[in-house]
């Protein structure tokens, strides 16, 4: 077995580089996955052999880093993409070495995106605001980290397992996340980012089946991500759910997020299941006046007890709210502890004082507009900061 | 793969123990420290007194300046280390999950192998010489 993270990276990427030559000629094999893994095994036991003598004999070592130039190893620019038909057991232990919890979360997501994903050390760079240097060296320091506190390249033990595919999941999430409402991005979305979680998800839905919370993780993002047409308008500005053009939605997503929630639901419910029923009942809705509240307020209580949270306190009271009136879901928001800081908790604030015509709404929308970290969302805020200050001499 | 887990935590907190809580600490330690020799994990282990005992040599240039405290003046100290002999770092995080310390936290780092820069090991070395 390869037990070594780097080899068995380049290993893989060296098997697709042959399967590029080979497969157009010889035609594709019966069984893609084995004959990469196979492949991948050999080259990366060549690669040990030939580094092993290299190391012994110094004077080959100049040789040893020109033969990796013209193999470009560790090239920004080669295909992390194809890892996706590597042998799963391989994919999985990349998964789990790289959302390993001794790594920072943004490690985690920097390595997850260049090793499994299909993008380019400048690309999550500019993704993350952060300069390809800055971005290469977190890469180089968290490789770093896995090599010299030897990190396993493995997938976990079973009494592991829970807790270490959490911090998989988590990190997909927030790949995901950061695509849907990128802070500091001119637009209001990544694009890149929500697709390159989303196949990761579905990467991992193929090479660890049967686990509702990875299904369900899928779905959650297929739905959210259906409605990413219908978020912007004309101009890039926000476009509120309830305001969106259903139409725009993205049917085949919602097909198949709806379609792998009931799946996940069936398996019993968990953190991860209960948000992609919230977001079934959304997509579900044909326009948002038929969306059923009452439905995603059952939900997030139930979501309140299993993974109790001041976000998961904000989300419920919002869906009490449109399901009951503002001065209910306001009452709840104003009892939650700890979110001063949290975006969002304002913006939900705001709106409702602002529905219920009282003057704190003015306040409200400063601190929301103060904390948004998206130039679009803060565009939008700050419109309703104005309608909410013209407004207030009544008050 | 040799790792140290530092133990670091508030000090203090021992005026007002009975000998059978006293007792009962001992005997935590000292499970602990039979459970990592049985697994032939342990290599070295040992506890530190109060940080109000320590000092400090600081280089200032070519002086060797000697300073009463510890290195860093800080609520949470160094009380105790561990050296330990483990697979890889899952197996140490494991070990630092059972330090049956109450409050503070455990760092857990891989010890320096300087084999891989072709030097030999100290006692190698020594023997050669």
């Amino acid at each position: 077995m390869l037990g070594d993270f780097d080899a068995a990276e380049e290993a893989v990427q060296d098997a697709f580089a042959v399967a590029l030559e080979r497969w157009p000629a010889d035609g594709v094999p019966d069984n893609p996955g084995a004959w990469i893994t196979r492949v991948a095994r050999n080259r990366a036991i060549d690669r040990l052999r030939r580094e092993r003598t290299l190391a012994a004999k110094r004077p080959e070592l100049e040789a040893l880093v020109a033969l990796r130039a013209e193999e470009s190893f560790g090239d920004p620019a080669a295909p992390g993409r194809e890892a996706e038909e590597a042998g799963g057991d391989d994919v999985l232990r990349l998964v789990f070495t790289c959302c390993h919890p001794a790594l920072a979360p943004e490690s985690r997501v920097a390595l997850t995106l260049r090793t499994l994903g299909g993008l380019s050390t400048a690309e999550i760079a500019r993704a993350f605001l952060v300069s390809e240097p800055a971005m290469a060296q977190r890469l180089v320091r968290a490789k770093r980290k896995i090599r010299d506190a030897r990190i396993p390249y493995e997938v976990p033990p079973p009494g592991q397992l829970e807790e270490r595919l959490g911090s998989v999941l988590a990190t997909i999430y927030l790949i995901f996340n950061e695509g849907y409402l990128a802070s500091g991005s001119e637009s209001l979305t990544r694009g890149e980012l929500c697709s390159e979680a989303v196949r990761l998800g579905r990467m991992l839905a193929e090479v660890m089946p049967g686990r509702p919370e990875v299904v369900a993780l899928l779905a959650l993002m297929l739905l959210h991500d259906s409605r990413r047409a219908a978020r912007t308008g004309v101009d890039g500005e926000l476009v509120l759910l309830a305001d969106q053009d259903r139409s725009l939605w993205d049917a085949e997503r919602i097909g198949e997020g709806l379609k792998l929630a009931e799946t996940a639901r069936a398996w019993g419910p968990r953190p991860y299941v209960l948000e992609a029923l919230i977001a079934a009942e959304h997509a579900r809705a044909p326009t948002a006046a038929d969306t059923d509240w009452e439905r995603i307020v059952r939900l997030y209580a139930w979501l309140a007890e299993l993974n109790p949270s001041p976000v998961v306190e904000l989300n419920r009271a919002v869906a009490v709210a449109m399901a009951r009136g503002p001065a209910e879901g306001l009452a709840l928001i104003d009892a939650i502890d700890g979110l001063g800081a949290y975006g969002p908790y304002h913006v939900a604030r705001a709106d409702l004082l602002r529905r219920l015509e009282h003057p704190e709404a003015v306040a409200a929308y400063e601190r929301a507009v103060e904390l948004a970290a998206n130039p679009v969302e803060r565009a939008f805020l700050e419109r309703r900061l104005a309608e909410a200050r013209g407004s207030t001499p009544r008050a | 793969m040799k790792y140290m887990l530092t133990l670091i935590s508030e000090e203090g907190g021992w005026d007002d123990v009975t000998p059978e809580q006293m007792q009962a600490e001992m005997s935590r330690w000292e499970a602990f420290g039979k459970e990592l020799e049985q697994a032939g994990a342990f290599i070295a282990g040992e506890g530190l007194q109060e940080s109000a005992t320590a000092t400090t040599v600081r280089l200032e240039g070519d002086e060797r300046l000697v300073t009463d405290g510890p290195f860093a003046e800080t609520k949470e100290q160094v009380g105790g280390f561990y050296l330990l002999e483990c697979e890889n770092l899952d197996e140490a995080i494991a070990w630092a999950k059972k330090v049956p310390l109450s409050g503070g936290g455990i760092e857990v780092r891989p010890v320096m192998d300087y084999t891989q820069y072709g030097y030999e090991e100290p006692q190698a070395a020594e023997a050669s010489s």
